[in-house]
């Protein structure tokens, strides 16, 4: 669908990623639903005109990892459900994860998840497929088929390949297909178990806790597999700050390495944790303040190239048991944008520079036109008052699960229409 | 009295009134425990369960006759082979369990933080037995108890914790406990053994025994918990007894009239001294177990004054007193 007629949106608080500008403007929308122009001066002649009142203009957000229940959990998160909160959300592109049940390691598994996406979720959906046959490291998927059908990168998830091995051949053998590996930088042995990252909170709760170096140790050996392989990589979390220098060495040897981290590593920490509250359990662990402030400054200085929700539906059963038997993850489509408004209101990030980190970054690593606010761009866009305050109800999110850690937190930030194609699928102009 | 909490979920959020006021009652149990007559009416018609999600025999054995000595119906409850196994929840359990209307649990399990949440989901008083690595707060309130009787005073002395610290909440408790009662507390162990920035809490690390034993008030000994361990942790039982078991020889570093504790089950030969542990001049380790019938009648019993208050309360409020 398109709009069939030219859209002006006047009086816009124009958020560009990519010249790293924020001030006010016009954008004119296309009738094919592209981006026409935009500009500061007098306003072309259009169909229909909106005047923002000087709300932001921002490209939609467009989130890296987001698990949806289907195939077979349908009952924690359906597309359908993830859909309506990533419109609420801003989100106008999804990229799901594999880690459903069964996985989607075969293109017949990835064509259902790809049909019901299409029927159900009123934003942009594409989708990751496994690296190995059901996640199990042993045997790699079928990259090329799995690429024909649609798939936008290979995942195995939070479960780390440990054979070097068989890793390092998935690794070439994507490379020669252009592909992009996203892999959980993590030692698997020294984290196994760990609910908590290890330190005086991890002691003074007697949880079993994993060393910030864990992660360090990961990402080492898969940067030694990429000077190896050549692949094209993306690193789905980097959270401590011991991992930033082995980041920044190799991407200044040249190696096709990108980075991301989750909101919650952005505006969280461990001590949130504080009485066993299993929402604020994640994977990897929240970690300790000084981490949380080097994850944010690599962010801001472009180290760390991508925010993603990390967006993990659990269902109230999972998460009401102790700390440790808990399961990891929390919903996040919804919350994300405010979450990440944090940090522009707090003064650590601009909102250009997180636009580039929600939108232009991830639409660059996988190749996709949209994620800025130029010229032919599809006009995935989001219209949100960056000041709106409000306090998160977590029964109120669109999401099936409602498993988010800012339960009842004090937030700014309110979506008010969020578009895709130029069609608004969330709010009203 | 001025201890006025709902449960007993831990030492952290104790104050040190809290902990001489329990200690204080505590000392009038030892008494009626000693005399003929044993029977007190502190708990008559109300109804204590023991669930313990965890093997226990001594603790266990502790509750109920602390429990029956005051006059409550005591039921166990051994959770390790029951509905847990069939799949029902923790939750699940308590609001079943709730349902009977309780008016004290006692809960042990093998995960830290299991019992808070259990204590969020009943409305009686809640007693933790001991929750994963997390805490075990009558085991510290009899350990304080003990020390006190023995020692004339619970501050200002040099109390040495031993062994397996990573592994015990027993440690936990103690070293918040005796914290709070301002004494100097050594850590003794290999470091592998050793909670990750535990010197944190105020205490001192010794990786040498001898050392860290230099005129010690008190030696608190504790189990290597080998179930706890999924392997790597000290290379074999004998080297570990060779440099931190308690011996002889390593006992003399402390102070002559230093005590030795340890809250059971001993593994002899592997962090004690077998003829240490039984000598009645320096062990105190029988008079723990006594101490322990004591401090959770005193537990018991204040858990169940507050219980009775707030239930008064909220009918007065509600006006259905008469």
């Amino acid at each position: 669908m398109t709009p069939a007629q030219t859209t002006l949106l006047i009086n816009a608080r124009l958020i560009d990623p990519e010249a790293q500008t924020d001030h006010t403007g016009w954008l004119l929308i296309t009738a094919e639903g592209t981006i026409a122009e935009t500009g500061t001066g007098a306003p072309p002649k259009a169909d229909q005109a909106f005047d923002l009142d000087g709300k932001c203009l921002a490209p939609g957000i467009i989130d890296i990892g987001v698990k949806v229940g289907e195939p077979g959990e349908r009952h924690k998160e359906s597309f359908r459900s993830a859909g309506m909160a990533a419109a609420a959300g801003g989100v106008t592109t999804m990229v799901t994860r594999a880690d459903t049940t069964p996985v989607i390691d075969s293109p017949e598994v990835l064509e259902f998840a790809t049909r019901r996406a299409n029927e159900a979720a009123p934003v942009r959906v594409f989708s990751m497929a496994a690296l190995t046959k059901g996640r199990a490291g042993q045997e790699m998927t079928e990259i090329g088929f799995l690429m024909d059908a649609g798939a936008v990168a290979f995942s195995d998830g939070d479960r780390v390949t440990t054979n070097t091995k068989i890793f390092s051949r998935a690794l070439t053998y994507a490379r020669s297909l252009g592909a992009l590996v996203i892999a959980h930088p993590q030692e698997p042995i020294l984290s196994k178990g760990a609910a908590v990252t290890s330190g005086k909170f991890a002691s003074l709760r007697g949880l079993p806790a994993v060393s910030p170096m864990a992660e360090r140790m990961g990402l080492d050996r898969d940067i030694a597999l990429l000077e190896m392989t050549r692949a094209r990589y993306h690193a789905d979390q980097i959270t401590t700050r011991r991992a930033l220098p082995a980041l920044e060495r190799a991407k200044n040897n040249g190696l096709d390495i990108t980075a991301g981290t989750s909101i919650h590593h952005l505006t969280l920490n461990e001590l949130d944790v504080a009485d066993y509250r299993t929402f604020f359990k994640v994977k990897p662990p929240l970690r300790e303040e000084e981490d949380r402030l080097a994850t944010v400054e690599a962010v801001g200085s472009g180290l760390i190239d991508i925010i993603s929700s990390m967006h993990t539906p659990q269902d109230e059963e999972s998460k009401r048991l102790p700390f440790e038997e808990a399961a990891s993850g929390a919903v996040a489509l919804e919350t994300f944008l405010p979450a990440a408004l944090r940090l522009y209101h707090d003064g650590s990030l601009s909102l250009p520079q997180l636009f580039r980190a929600m939108a232009l970054n991830p639409a660059k690593r996988l190749g996709l036109a949209s994620g800025r606010l130029a010229k032919g761009a599809p006009a995935d866009l989001i219209v949100f008052d960056p000041d709106a305050p409000f306090i998160l109800d977590r029964f109120a999110l669109h999401s099936k699960s409602k498993n988010t850690p800012f339960d009842g937190a004090k937030m700014q930030g309110r979506v008010r229409a969020t578009l895709v194609g130029g069609m608004p699928v969330f709010g009203a102009l | 009295m001025s201890f006025t909490q709902s449960h007993l979920l831990g030492i952290e959020p104790l104050s040190p009134a809290d902990i001489t006021a329990l200690l204080d009652l505590s000392e009038a149990y030892v008494d009626l425990n000693r005399s003929e007559e044993k029977h007190s009416q502190a708990l008559t018609g109300l109804t204590q369960i023991n669930m313990f999600f965890e093997n226990s025999t001594r603790t266990q054995a502790s509750f109920e006759l602390a429990g029956k000595r005051l006059g409550a119906d005591v039921m166990n409850m051994s959770m390790q082979a029951s509905s847990i196994k069939k799949g029902e929840t923790l939750i699940d359990t308590a609001l079943t369990l709730n349902a009977m209307h309780p008016d004290l649990l006692v809960v042990r399990h093998p995960h830290s933080g299991a019992v808070d949440l259990l204590a969020q989901k009943v409305n009686c008083a809640v007693l933790n037995a001991g929750d994963g690595r997390h805490e075990h707060p009558t085991q510290a309130l009899l350990d304080a108890l003990t020390i006190r009787r023995a020692k004339g005073r619970l501050h200002r002395l040099n109390i040495a914790i031993c062994g397996d610290i990573a592994h015990s909440r027993v440690a936990r408790s103690n070293i918040m406990l005796l914290g709070k009662m301002e004494n100097r507390i050594r850590l003794i162990g290999p470091p592998t053994l050793m909670p990750s920035q535990i010197s944190e809490f105020g205490v001192e690390v010794y990786e040498d025994m001898k050392e860290g034993l230099e005129g010690v008030d008190v030696v608190m000994m504790l189990r290597l918990q080998k179930e706890r361990m999924d392997g790597g942790f000290i290379p074999s039982e004998r080297e570990y007894y060779h440099r931190y078991g308690l011996d002889a020889e390593k006992l003399a570093y402390a102070k002559e009239d230093a005590i030795v504790m340890h809250p059971g089950p001993m593994n002899r030969g592997v962090e004690i001294d077998g003829t240490i542990a039984d000598d009645i001049n320096r062990s105190v380790i029988q008079e723990q177990v006594e101490m322990g019938v004591a401090v959770r009648m005193a537990a018991m019993d204040a858990l169940a004054r507050n219980l009775r208050a707030r239930r008064f309360n909220s009918r007065a409020a509600m006006g259905t007193l008469v």
